[in-house]
């Protein structure tokens, strides 16, 4: 993934750094929209980024995104970023139209009747702070994405692991603006997919985060004389963390060059979508768990910065499937491929095609 | 903040590797259907069969990415990669020609005499002439540094003393040379580093002697080299003498990342799913998926660094990471079949299945061991990342 040399991510890296504080962070969980931060991301246009240049899209590609994204989970974005190019790119798929306003999907099951949307679905990623809601509709023979305004839904507070905005969005016969159908074959396991792969990119960053904080800090907190990273133990566990946090970049960044490499999420991208928020599972875990060991106290507090990364880590990792139900199901694809094909099914992924 | 430290780039794999993938799949199953070889666990290290070497020679597969004006193929190193890992995979006995194709012939061809390197380098690259590595002695293991097996100037050449362990592959069949690390100037204790050369010592000198060592599975792999007044051509020092250190740090360096370190054990989970797709339970599910996952993970970084590699960086870091991660998966594999796999698998000494499910589990603790501790590794980690 091309996450330096490229002006679209060092556009974003910059933008979250300055915006995108500890304080606006906690603001944020105690219900302050940050503006400055939604607004200075609208007029660099990144939450144009996956609407194609001819709609009015800045001409970034489907990767940049997804650099935009991993800085985006580094920083613990609390605007709903990955929410608005996930529904863009969800309405793009039918070919609709994108404006960039704030938006969300919401998946579930729900009924479309004389373009009415009708129908609730619980944790919705920041349907509150949306301007519109897009959901796919899967009826017997039809599969319609439709776009509702917000402001038309019944919205439950409610909040993830994080205190990110995971709300409960009641659907009461609500008018659609616009609606279209995807190419044949797109369904709701897509959807669900390129909503994991967001998460995985994000989380990529936020563990880098982690780590880069984790360092940080075992560098200057002195106990017994000296700094925490002299001590073996220490060192040790930060080189296992690097090791995970290598490897969920690693996975990640896999999952999103195969969905880029497809002209929308194919098996082969499923598969490395499955990789990677399956991978995520330990990354996480491990991650996590020494990230706040070499921390402390400290970094157990509300006051410390760490846990915007951490929180936001452990709720990810159980969105848009859990990491085992995602095990469960590349195990089902494993065991289809049979001993035989394991091999060759392992190596398809970088032969010459 | 979000600062991206590593890099596992894409690599995909040149029209010529795939083609040449499918010609090493094709003479591996037909080499398993006639008896050429049985799959086993950990076979690069434990696979010896001087034959299945010397057929792999005649493919053209070994010493592939030397230049053909020293007798190699002059292939890329990710066609290279696509024999190892299709040989891993597969379970074959390449153990024969392991180290010499992996590193001692890239070391001879950089850094010996070129007479030295015209006679060894054809045979190697022809499966007639192996290699084992000699670093680590009886009081030297994850410490390099502190080897005190010696050789001293005499006329024409040196003298050498000492005794080498843990040689891989010494005793066995064609195994001519030892590259060995000694120290040729007496020990410095404020500049350990100093003083080290390395030699290419012709294991049938008189005055070697190799006495193989069992493992804990009873096999004889490795082995205790002695050396009592050996002497060796000053044409059979490698490079400058003195300049044995930095020699052994590349060496290693370039040992770290490969697909041996993640795919010992994979034999064990290809023959399994044999069985477990009759099976398909939750938990077999779930234990498939994320073996598969870490599997696809890993091999994505190994592959990447070989990219880095071949585009001339030297990823340090990223191939430490990747050998400390990689390593202990071998063993997961392991402890997460046995959940899933039936107990007349388990408990049981016969058929293919559990020989491979009980080798593994008696060779893998020399996964985390080799070519240097996962402490030292994780210590070295530490250290790029600016914390020791």
């Amino acid at each position: 993934m091309t996450d330096s040399d490229n002006i679209i991510f060092d556009t974003a890296s910059r933008i979250f750094d300055d915006l995108s504080t500890a304080e606006v962070i906690n603001e944020a969980e105690e219900g302050t929209w940050p503006e400055a931060l939604w607004q200075a991301i609208s007029e660099s246009g990144l939450n144009l980024t996956w609407v194609p240049e001819e709609n009015g899209g800045i001409g970034a590609t489907l990767l940049d995104g997804f650099a935009v994204l991993k800085a985006a989970g580094g920083a613990a974005l609390p605007v709903p970023l990955a929410e608005t190019l996930f529904a863009g790119w969800l309405l793009a798929q039918a070919g609709l139209q994108v404006s960039g306003e704030t938006a969300t999907v919401a998946s579930g099951e729900l009924t479309l009747v004389d373009g009415k949307l009708s129908g609730s679905v619980q944790g919705v990623p920041y349907a509150r702070n949306a301007k519109q809601i897009v959901a796919l509709i899967e009826t017997a023979g039809k599969v319609e994405v439709v776009q509702v305004a917000a402001e038309q839904c019944e919205i439950t507070e409610q909040t993830n692991l994080a205190g990110e905005p995971a709300d409960t969005v009641s659907f009461n016969a609500v008018a659609v603006e616009q609606t279209g159908e995807p190419d044949e074959g797109f369904n709701g396991e897509n959807v669900e997919a390129m909503g994991a792969l967001i998460r995985c990119v994000q989380a990529a960053g936020a563990l880098s985060t982690a780590l880069e904080l984790t360092i940080e800090y075992s560098m200057e907190r002195v106990q017994f004389g000296r700094a925490i990273g002299k001590f073996q133990a220490i060192q040790h566990s930060i080189a296992a963390f690097a090791g995970e946090v290598a490897a969920m970049n690693a996975a990640a960044d896999a999952a999103a060059e195969a969905v880029a490499r497809a002209p929308s999420i194919d098996h082969e991208a499923w598969i490395e979508i499955a990789t990677a928020k399956t991978r995520l599972e330990e990354a996480v875990n491990n991650g996590a768990a020494v990230a706040h060991q070499v921390h402390g106290a400290m970094g157990f507090t509300y006051e410390h910065r760490l846990h915007h990364v951490t929180r936001r880590l452990w709720s990810w990792r159980d969105e848009f499937g859990s990491d085992v139900v995602w095990a469960r199901r590349l195990g089902e694809e494993v065991l289809s491929w049979g001993a035989d094909e394991l091999w060759p099914r392992i190596t398809a992924v970088t032969d010459a095609r | 903040m979000s600062v991206t430290r590593f890099r596992f780039p894409f690599v995909e794999m040149p029209a010529e590797a795939t083609q040449l993938r499918q010609e090493v799949r094709e003479f591996l199953a037909e080499e398993r259907a006639n008896g050429g070889y049985t799959p086993m666990a950990d076979c690069w290290a434990g696979g010896l069969s001087a034959e299945f070497s010397h057929k792999l020679g005649q493919r053209g597969w070994l010493g592939m990415t030397w230049d053909k004006k020293y007798g190699g193929h002059g292939r890329s190193f990710l066609e290279r990669y696509v024999v190892t890992e299709e040989m891993l995979a597969a379970g074959a006995p390449v153990m024969a020609h392991w180290i010499a194709d992996r590193q001692s012939g890239p070391q001879i061809i950089k850094n010996a005499a070129p007479e030295v390197r015209d006679a060894i380098i054809p045979r190697i690259v022809a499966g007639e002439c192996f290699c084992a590595i000699g670093m680590s002695e009886p009081g030297t293991g994850s410490d390099l540094a502190s080897v005190s097996t010696r050789a001293e100037k005499v006329e024409g050449g040196w003298k050498v003393n000492g005794t080498k362990l843990w040689s891989t592959g010494a005793h066995g069949p064609g195994c001519d040379y030892m590259i060995t690390l000694l120290r040729t100037s007496p020990l410095d204790t404020s500049a350990r580093h100093k003083g080290l050369s390395q030699f290419i010592i012709d294991l049938k000198s008189p005055g070697v002697d190799i006495r193989g060592i069992a493992d804990i599975g009873g096999q004889v792999h490795f082995n205790e080299t002695n050396f009592e007044d050996v002497f060796v051509p000053d044409s059979h020092v490698l490079g400058e003498v003195g300049g044995g250190w930095n020699m052994v740090v590349g060496e290693l360096a370039l040992e770290r990342s490969g697909p041996e370190r993640f795919l010992s054990t994979f034999i064990v989970l290809q023959e399994a799913m044999r069985l477990l797709v009759n099976n398909p339970t939750d938990q077999t599910k779930e234990v498939l998926g994320q073996v598969v996952a870490k599997i696809k993970t890993l091999r994505r970084m190994s592959l990447g660094i070989a990219g880095l590699l071949q585009e001339g960086s030297s990823p340090e870091m990223e191939a430490a990471l990747v050998k400390d991660m990689s390593t202990n998966f071998e063993r997961e594999l392991l402890e997460k079949l046995r959940r899933i796999l039936p107990q007349n698998v388990l408990y049981s000494s016969a058929g293919l299945l559990p020989t491979l499910l009980r080798e593994g589990v008696l060779r893998v603790p020399s996964s985390t061991l080799r070519g240097g501790t996962n402490e030292v590794l994780k210590g070295m980690i530490a250290r790029q990342l600016g914390i020791r």
